[in-house]
């Protein structure tokens, strides 16, 4: 016992001495939190549109005036031509035209029906159907403001109420993803290569000769990074109750419960990564490239994965990181216990057995 | 009886107030000596005493703080392009790549050093043959025991024919026998015109120098033949010698 | 020159040897290239719904069966009430529920008016926001069809109508696969040469023979180049597998110049490598350089609108958006793919990204020199 505190001790030295390193391993979680909760943003704001106004009159102008005040749109430029859309498509510039056609104010007024023309950048089809329908939503609130005192008959009125997330805040659905990315990112990589490393200078077998047991050797290299792991843990939440105002509505103990599981597990794989490869250089590859990746895909904090075919969704279930996140995101925003995700818990648990194994039997086979 | 010592051969290494500073500490502090062609000079001294400081400047690896000093008649400061044409170094790792094979590696490095194509494939044939590692040549350095590493190594850092070769620690885990042979390629290489600067743990190893110097925390404390210092020191071997200079020592790495 | 030649054979023949890595290098990407797109999918559809039912009438069932028919929507269950299709929420089994109150056909006829309720799972943003908005529309079309049949055109006399016409250019089909496969191929050229390139200059310090170099009489920028070449060939080999792809899975025919898109790649490749040679410089461990790529890599990713507009963030994301070099190529990549942009449409990114590469190579080199 003495000596794998000693080891223990001698690792963590080493990883406190290496200040760079540090450095990002801490600021990953930060920077991640500033962007997600302050940077990205999914809902349409600001979106630059181009008028090409035919008409140029009253009419146009005020229904130009009144995409510009939303907070949807920002009118980029007002030009005549419509060989201008093209342009200023293809320069990136604008993602929808508006066009007026010549008679719009006349037809108006006097044939009290007029069209409108929208013409969206269909290059990214969610953001063109989005703006669309903002767009849509303005021109129907402009209709009804010239309509003001007629009341149209048979009116169905949605009443709208938004679950769990008022504010309709984003927060909630990727600090779950953000833990889940980090403590991957560092149990995985970093304990893969750290443990490469020591066979590629040759290091690895004089611990191996050591009276010390061989696995033991391994476990203490992965050790300090378990306790990394549950600092960003802390730090991610501190970040985002205080930062983000993210409520934790469920036991934070069972937070971190489960949070030392995932990081078991990713552990694991960090570990059988090292046993299967031979330089620092593949390790990175396989980790960066063959597990980071795809859990960023397939965990479901950034692309939902309803929304995949069918063979990509059975991926996901693969993935430690999918389950992980449901649990957190039970957890911290439906506050579920124990009883409302026993099950996910009981398949993470499962993994980090199933990792576990492999890697001591592989490193049976191959180290020793 | 040295030959060296009597006839006037020109000067291959001259060191004159030599000195690197990092801040208050002074790795190298104001060491003068000099080296004479074909001469096999060992430069001793504990870890930490500043012999490979010392050593990275005379490569033109490192910027003196203070001091001059010139290689094959180039100044370290002002001529390093040309200091560097006209040296080889070999360091404590070899140096070798080890995932490309003898022949590529010697390739690479004659490559680098500007030599012709046809040159280069006469040097290759030559080194493998003299070396006797037909057999092995097409293998990948990595592959090969340390000893032959070893020699590889030190055959492609005299590819280019340079005026001086720095060796830094180049003995370090192989058997004695392999120890001896390497130290006939020294000898041979010095024979042949090249002045040999090497920089050793192993004080047996610095019998078989012409002249060797002991640094203690960053200055010369002794310099000369080792047949003179044991006797100024009244010590059976160099490494009595060394033993008392280092034992007043402060730093040790 | 010939210095040069010898220095890219030794790298090549290092590359080659490392079956590993070539097969990262090439596999990797096209594996990511086939999933990503099919994976990294925002569309809105088939949200799940929970309608519950209270009116059981004909015009309750229309409105049902309009949702159910809509592309958007995956009807779930069919609770008997809210507290259930809540239930089915907090399962992750729908995300929007719909309540139509009791009385509904009799009050909507009677009355002249009537209200529904909706309800979204508002953790995910998107789909709450699209979903509410698609449900809206569907809402409002049934109740313009319901006008229709109860007041036919003549009794909206007075009424002024703006009729909107829709066109949607590029993207005939709307497939987000489109958008994807353009931006992340240039992002994945981006990781490989950025990673790569660091990690090989930190291990030849690492393992020592960086020393051996610094012996040699070889030019600093001899030396850099012959650093450089490999990982910007590498880059366009990697780039070229990747049109190739793109082109026989999605049928993705580039509308503009390729030769366009591969100037512009030679370009935005002196800066990705030149920003791997800079970290290079400030590392010691092949881990370090990991690390740190990793971090840039990541908010490079997030921060280059791949997958959340530019247009959206606050001022000060978008200067870091503009100051991200694959922001640039992502930008270019989709114009020229997707809507045939030309050079003089792309001239500002050029000059951005070139401007890049100098800061960035000469920073490195300028590092360079110090240490040694």
């Amino acid at each position: 016992m003495k000596q794998f505190f000693a080891f223990v001790k001698k690792e963590f030295a080493h990883i406190l001495r290496d200040r760079k390193t540090l450095i990002i391993l801490f600021g990953l979680p930060v920077s991640q939190i500033l962007i997600y909760g302050f940077a990205l943003t999914n809902e349409v704001k600001n979106s630059r549109i181009i008028i090409i106004d035919h008409a140029g009159d009253e009419q146009s102008r005020k229904l130009t005036q009144k995409l510009d005040a939303s907070n949807y749109f920002e009118v980029y430029r007002v030009a005549q031509d419509i060989s201008a859309v093209q342009t200023a498509f293809q320069k990136g510039e604008v993602k929808m035209a508006v066009v007026f056609p010549a008679n719009y104010g006349n037809d108006l007024h006097h044939q009290r029906r007029a069209q409108i023309q929208l013409i969206t950048d269909g290059s990214d089809p969610n953001l063109a159907a989005a703006i669309r329908n903002y767009a849509s939503a303005i021109i129907l609130e402009y209709q009804r403001e010239l309509n003001a005192g007629i009341v149209l008959p048979y009116q169905i009125v949605p009443q709208v109420r938004m679950l769990y997330n008022p504010q309709l805040k984003d927060a909630h659905n990727f600090v779950p993803g953000v833990m889940a990315l980090v403590l991957m990112l560092v149990c995985v990589m970093m304990t893969s290569i750290a443990i490469v490393k020591e066979k590629e200078t040759g290091t690895m077998e004089i611990l191996l000769v050591s009276s010390f047991k061989p696995l033991l050797v391994i476990v203490t290299k992965a050790f300090p990074y378990l306790v990394l792991s549950l600092f960003n843990v802390v730090i991610i939440l501190l970040l985002s109750v205080f930062l983000l105002d993210l409520p934790v509505n469920g036991s934070i103990a069972l937070l971190f419960f489960e949070s030392t599981v995932f990081i078991i597990s990713s552990l694991a794989l960090g570990i059988l990564i090292s046993i299967l490869t031979s330089s620092q250089q593949v390790a990175m590859l396989v980790s960066l490239m063959g597990l980071l990746i795809p859990t960023i895909l397939f965990s479901g904090f950034m692309f939902p994965i309803e929304n995949m075919p069918y063979p990509l969704q059975l991926i996901s279930h693969v993935i430690p990181a999918k389950w992980f996140y449901g649990i957190v995101q039970g957890i911290m925003i439906k506050g579920l216990g124990i009883g409302g995700i026993w099950k996910e818990t009981l398949i993470l648990s499962g993994m980090a057995l199933l990792f576990l194994l492999a890697s001591l039997k592989s490193f049976k086979i191959r180290l020793q | 009886m040295n030959i060296q010592n009597y006839s006037p051969a020109p000067l291959a290494i001259v060191a004159e107030q030599l000195s690197k500073r990092y801040g208050d500490f002074v790795a190298t502090d104001a060491i003068s000596f000099d080296v004479r062609e074909g001469e096999i000079f060992g430069f001793l001294g504990a870890n930490g005493a500043g012999k490979t400081t010392a050593m990275k400047m005379l490569c033109g690896l490192l910027k003196p703080t203070s001091g001059k000093a010139s290689v094959a008649g180039f100044d370290v400061h002002s001529q390093v392009q040309e200091l560097k044409r006209n040296i080889g170094y070999m360091g404590q790792k070899f140096s070798l790549y080890d995932d490309l094979s003898i022949e590529e590696n010697i390739r690479y490095y004659a490559g680098i050093y500007g030599l012709g194509r046809k040159e280069i494939r006469l040097k290759s044939l030559d080194l493998i043959e003299t070396l006797g590692l037909e057999q092995e040549r097409a293998k990948l350095v990595g592959s090969l025991p340390v000893g032959w590493k070893q020699k590889v190594a030190f055959s492609v850092a005299l590819l280019h024919k340079p005026k001086v070769l720095f060796l830094d620690e180049p003995t370090g885990g192989v058997d004695p026998l392999t120890r001896r042979q390497f130290w006939e390629m020294i000898y041979e290489a010095a024979g042949q015109g090249t002045t040999i600067f090497i920089t050793t743990h192993y004080m047996d190893e610095a019998e078989y120098c012409d002249r060797i110097s002991i640094m203690v925390d960053g200055r010369i404390e002794a310099l000369g033949p080792p047949a003179e210092l044991k006797e100024r020191f009244g010590a059976a071997s160099v490494n009595e010698v060394f033993y008392q200079l280092a034992r007043t020592a402060n730093r040790t790495e | 020159m010939r210095i040069v030649y010898f220095l890219l054979e030794k790298e090549f023949k290092q590359i080659f040897r490392n079956p590993s890595i070539l097969a990262i290098i090439i596999g990797m990407p096209l594996i990511q290239l086939l999933v990503l797109p099919l994976a990294a999918n925002y569309e809105v559809k088939h949200i799940g719904i929970a309608v519950v039912d209270n009116d059981h009438s004909t015009y309750s069932r229309r409105l049902i069966s309009k949702i159910g028919a809509s592309p958007y929507f995956s009807l779930q269950d069919a609770p008997l009430s809210f507290l259930s299709a809540a239930e089915a929420v907090a399962q992750n089994r729908a995300d929007l529920i719909l309540e139509i109150p009791a009385g509904f056909e009799r009050n909507l006829i009677r009355e002249n008016g009537q209200q529904l309720f909706i309800a979204a799972n508002a953790i995910n943003g998107i789909k709450a926001g699209l979903g509410t908005a698609c449900l809206n529309r569907i809402i409002e079309q049934y109740n313009e069809d319901v006008r229709a049949q109860m007041v036919p055109g003549a009794a909206l006399g007075g009424m002024v109508q703006l009729d909107i016409a829709y066109s949607d250019w590029y993207n005939p089909l709307q497939l987000y696969h489109l958008f994807m496969v353009p931006g992340i191929l240039a992002f994945l050229v981006t990781m490989i040469t950025g990673f790569l390139s660091a990690m090989n200059i930190v291990k030849e310090k690492e393992d020592g023979t960086i020393e051996q170099i610094n012996v040699t009489p070889i030019k600093k920028h001899h030396f850099i180049l012959g650093k450089l070449l490999p990982f910007w060939m590498i880059g366009n080999v990697v780039f070229a597998l990747g049109l190739l792809v793109s082109f026989l899975v999605y049928g993705i025919v580039p509308l503009g110049s390729i030769l366009l898109l591969f100037v512009f790649l030679w370009v935005y490749l002196l800066a990705i490598l030149g920003f791997g040679l800079l970290v290079s410089t400030y590392c010691d461990t092949q881990q370090q350089a990991m690390l740190i790529m990793f971090f840039f890599m990541l908010v490079f990713i997030l921060m280059s609108g791949l997958l959340t507009a530019i247009d959206g963030m606050p001022l000060w994301a978008k200067v870091v958006a503009f100051l991200n070099p694959v922001t640039h190529i992502i930008e270019v990549a989709r114009a020229v793919v997707l809507k045939g942009s030309g050079w003089r449409d792309v001239w500002a990114q050029f000059l951005i990204v070139g401007v890049f590469g100098i800061v960035f190579n000469v920073w490195a080199i300028w590092n360079y020199r110090k240490v040694s």
